[in-house]
């Protein structure tokens, strides 16, 4: 809450990233509190690749209505135009076009000086020295060389006109502290992260759902029913799913503990090339 | 994030109230390249069993690659960029997070390197506990003294010295107890408190007394580092007496409603507490503590919260509400100790914006009085701070900084600096109080006037050479009555004097100043200033003050000069300065109702060389001004002379 009141007195045009995940429902769910009894300040900002799962559509539809938020969802147009798709132009070059470059169209359309998102330092290498108030320039380029220290409680929000701050609050959640506060205050979240049977497809040893009539099968491939569930939403293409029969919240919390993998494992787009977080967070992904 | 419980699996609500309940502690590790620092963390997370199974898979062909000891290399768990990859170095901050059953940890992983001073300090800023590495075979090093030094400048209280890589000595214990004396030794000088350091015999490498106590140590009785993490009380740091509340932002969502919104620092808030708006001093209640989830009974340290007051005032962003009877230092003028982070050096004038929890003010750094040598843990003279530097320093705000000491309260002492062309942070600092104002310097481009009437005129015409004679003495010990009858002698002699006397003097142009060292210290500057003036003027200035302090009455002197500067220790046993107290302040000091009476609550320092020492019990009046005219008289000072005395 402090961080959220700090940007708020700080900066001039703040915005909330909003991924529709768990993360931001925590993110949204703390910023209420922040300003309670006032409404959330801010806007909440979308990224919208058009390959986003339907139930986190509907999701953030019903949340926005529901809370009274001022949601603006971005879609790079130019991108969507081309027909970029993570089936046939690799998920590096269709997540730099469709994520990295709509985001920063979004921030820059909006004149936004700072940007919230739900970012952990738990959750990958390169975000274990990530600031609370990351710099970043002109061009949305994060400098791992050129951040400013952070001393007790003192965030310094000061930047000219076109450079901006991205802020992470949660940054000192870990993902129990997620779950655990979802349980605890009864946070909605997207269903996709229980188990419930739904069509997918192996490839690699990755469940990847087949949420639309998109989807490109490779030849011989047919989805079937299996009991899955997610632990991080993304683009449906792009996100696997785990076997489960976690149907409740503890159960999903049990899983994650008794897990011996990491949560960003799932995630396709972490694996194209070593270091490759710290690539793209150079280039200006969150 | 790791876990491990057998709770999990059986009951995971159980589990998730058992977690629910857990402390959180923040701890620093730190020690030189090394020390094995990185391979400690990585030892904990992995014999705890809280490493993930793809973590572990890219440890091992990462060891592989870019591996330095042979095997599992659990250091490139914690190295997280990959410049500092290729380097082999941490060059950061890296922030790590697990829990145990008894507790959730953060970790903060800071460098060795001598440069890198500025990110031990940014990870020390949010830690209660330092693990603090030694290596076994070289001992107590000149980074071990450094990095105590920032750990407890930056007032962490809880300290594990891990005299680390035991293997290597042969688990010799003789080995450990000489580091474990010369450290206790070292952290003495330095003045940490021995009950919050906890030293003892380790080896990362292998895992003994990490996890796991040693069986190769068992002359070792101590807890394993883990053990003693997990069980160590860190709650007394917490002030739960005096009320900080900094505003961070005013919530006025319609008409009706008008709250602060912020985090209480210290202290305690209920509905009905008196408070105190710090800025404008206007006092009111309480009324409510408004929260997401309903209203609060009451408040504790850390917790956010919106409070509304019982009358309509004036408070806004970066004001205080604080508590009636724990008022904070005010003033322009503040002392500093800095941490210098930025490449480019800062030098006296240059202007910066000061960022504290009372908001935004201009600053600049007004005088430099000393630089850190951390190698030898004393200062040197510089005239301007380069990176990573720590310097005891005077600072000028152009908006009045609200305050307390850094040591009394991180979160109302603290500031970091600004710059103001690029924005980044450039300083950190610890405010250790108002400047005094010995210390403080005048405003640049001013200038005295000069007299058109000589010293030797004023001489000629008066009779006399002036001088201060200062009566130093604990209450009781006739200071007033002999300065004024050391007047009425003057004056009878045809001498002209000025009596400046103490008390009289808070009466008017020390009215502003309580009882404290720091503002006797002032009062007794005035006194000073006026009694050269006097000199000025050719006359003789008598002052009768306590001034219990020598450092005090030596820049008294030294304002005066030493020529004109005549110091008379009054003295008298204590029954007698007891019988001759009217104000009663010794009987109330004895009742704890004062809490500064040099001599009784607070030190008086007697003059080691004073010009006379006289006992007032065994003298009347009469002889001990006698003794003291005597003394003028022989040292010239009563004669008009030919200049100099």
């Amino acid at each position: 809450m402090f961080v959220f009141r700090e940007v708020v007195a700080q900066c001039e045009r703040p915005v909330m990233l909003y991924s529709v995940g768990k993360d931001s429902s925590v993110l949204l769910h703390v910023a209420r509190k922040a300003f309670y009894p006032g409404p959330v300040p801010f806007p909440l900002l979308h990224v919208d690749t058009t390959w986003k799962f339907r139930e986190m559509i509907a999701f953030r539809d019903r949340i926005a209505d529901e809370m009274g938020l001022d949601l603006i969802v971005h879609t790079n147009q130019e991108g969507a135009a081309s027909g970029i798709n993570p089936f046939e132009h690799g998920s590096a070059n269709y997540t730099d076009v469709m994520k990295t470059q709509a985001l920063k169209q979004a921030l820059s359309d909006g004149g936004f000086d700072a940007a919230f998102g739900g970012a952990r330092r738990d959750e990958e290498k390169s975000r274990a020295k990530e600031r609370v108030f990351s710099f970043r320039d002109r061009h949305h380029r994060w400098d791992p060389k050129n951040q400013r220290p952070e001393l007790w409680s003192l965030y310094n929000g000061r930047v000219h006109s076109g450079e901006s701050m991205r802020v992470f609050p949660l940054s000192n959640w870990t993902e129990l502290d997620i779950w655990q506060y979802i349980w605890l205050e009864d946070i909605p979240i997207v269903p996709l992260y229980l188990s419930a049977p739904r069509p997918v497809v192996e490839r690699d040893g990755v469940l990847i759902m087949v949420d639309d009539d998109r989807f490109k099968f490779s030849p011989g491939e047919v989805a079937e029913q299996r009991w899955v569930r997610f632990r991080t939403l993304g683009c449906y293409p792009l996100t696997g799913a785990v076997e489960s029969r976690a149907t409740t919240l503890p159960e999903v919390i049990q899983e994650m503990l008794l897990a011996t993998r990491s949560e960003r494992e799932g995630r396709v787009i972490d694996y194209d090339q070593s270091g490759s977080m710290e690539q793209k967070k150079r280039e200006g992904y969150f | 994030m790791a876990h491990a419980s057998s709770l999990i699996a059986t009951d995971i609500e159980a589990y998730l109230a058992e977690h629910e309940r857990k402390d959180l502690l923040r701890l620093l590790t730190c020690g030189s390249v090394d020390d094995g620092k990185s391979t400690l963390i990585g030892r904990l997370l992995h014999d705890s069993h809280l490493i993930y199974e793809d973590h572990l898979a890219a440890l091992e062909s990462d060891s592989v690659t870019s591996g330095t000891t042979g095997g599992l290399d659990l250091a490139l768990l914690m190295d997280g960029l990959k410049a500092e990859r290729e380097q082999g170095i941490t060059i950061d901050v890296a922030w790590r997070y697990f829990s145990t059953a008894r507790r959730k940890f953060i970790i903060a992983d800071t460098p060795g390197h001598v440069q890198y001073t500025r990110n031990m300090v940014t990870g020390a800023s949010n830690c209660q506990l330092a693990v603090l590495l030694v290596d076994a075979r070289k001992g107590v090093q000149e980074q071990t003294r450094r990095h105590s030094f920032l750990v407890h400048l930056l007032g962490i209280g809880h300290l594990v010295v891990a005299v680390n890589k035991m293997d290597l000595v042969d688990w010799d214990e003789a080995a450990f107890r000489r580091i474990e004396a010369d450290y206790l030794k070292f952290a003495s000088r330095l003045g940490i408190d021995a009950a919050g350091v906890y030293v003892l015999p380790m080896s990362a490498l292998t895992g003994d007394n990490v996890v796991d106590a040693s069986t190769n140590m068992g002359w070792f009785d101590g807890l394993p580092l883990m053990e003693y993490l997990e069980t160590v009380d860190v709650t007394a740091q917490v002030d739960v007496d005096t009320l900080r509340f900094p505003v961070q932002l005013v919530a006025r969502p319609d008409h009706q409603f008008r709250g602060f919104a912020g985090t209480l620092a210290s202290g305690s808030l209920r509905p009905g507490d008196p408070i105190v708006v710090a800025t404008s001093g206007i006092t009111t209640r309480v009324d409510r503590l408004v929260t997401f989830d309903g209203d609060l009974d009451v408040a504790t340290p850390g917790m956010s919260v919106t409070v509304t007051l019982a009358d309509e005032v004036d408070v806004s962003r970066g004001d205080l509400l604080i508590g009636p009877e724990h008022r904070l230092l005010r003033g322009h003028d503040v002392d500093a100790m800095v941490v210098w982070m930025s490449p480019q050096p800062a030098s006296p004038g240059r202007q910066y914006l000061l960022q504290s929890v009372g908001g935004i003010s201009n600053a600049s750094i007004r005088t430099i009085h000393g630089v850190i040598d951390l190698a030898e843990l004393d200062e040197v003279d510089r005239d301007r701070l380069e990176l990573n530097d720590i310097a005891r320093c005077s600072i000028t705000v152009d908006r009045e900084l609200l305050f307390d000491r850094y040591q009394d309260n991180p979160t109302t002492g603290s500031f970091i600096l600004v710059d103001r062309m690029t924005n980044v942070t450039v300083g950190a600092g610890m405010l250790t109080g108002l400047t005094s104002g010995w210390e403080r310097r005048p405003e640049a481009g001013l200038q005295a006037q000069p007299s058109h009437v000589t010293e030797a005129e004023r001489s000629a015409r008066l009779g006399q050479q002036p001088c201060t004679i200062v009566l130093t003495g604990m209450t009781g010990s006739g200071k007033s009555t002999t300065a004024r009858a050391l007047e009425r002698r003057l004056f009878d002699r045809g001498k002209t004097a000025l009596r400046l006397d103490g008390e009289s003097l808070r009466l008017g142009i020390s009215r502003d100043l309580g009882f404290t060292a720091a503002e006797r210290s002032e009062h007794l500057r005035r006194a000073a200033e006026v009694a050269q003036l006097a000199n000025q003027q050719g006359l003789i200035a008598i002052v009768a003050v306590q001034a219990p302090a020598a450092d005090v009455r030596g820049r008294i002197r030294e304002l005066i000069g030493p020529d004109r500067y005549l110091e008379i220790f009054l003295d008298a046993p204590e029954d007698v300065r007891r019988q001759r107290d009217q104000h009663g302040l010794y009987a109330a000091a004895d009742r704890g109702d004062i809490e500064h009476l040099p001599g009784v609550t607070a030190p008086y320092e007697p003059p080691q060389h004073p010009d006379l020492h006289l006992d007032t019990a065994t003298r009347s009046v009469e002889e001990t001004v006698a003794t003291i005219v005597e003394l003028l008289s022989g040292r010239g000072f009563l004669n008009a002379g030919d200049g100099a005395p």
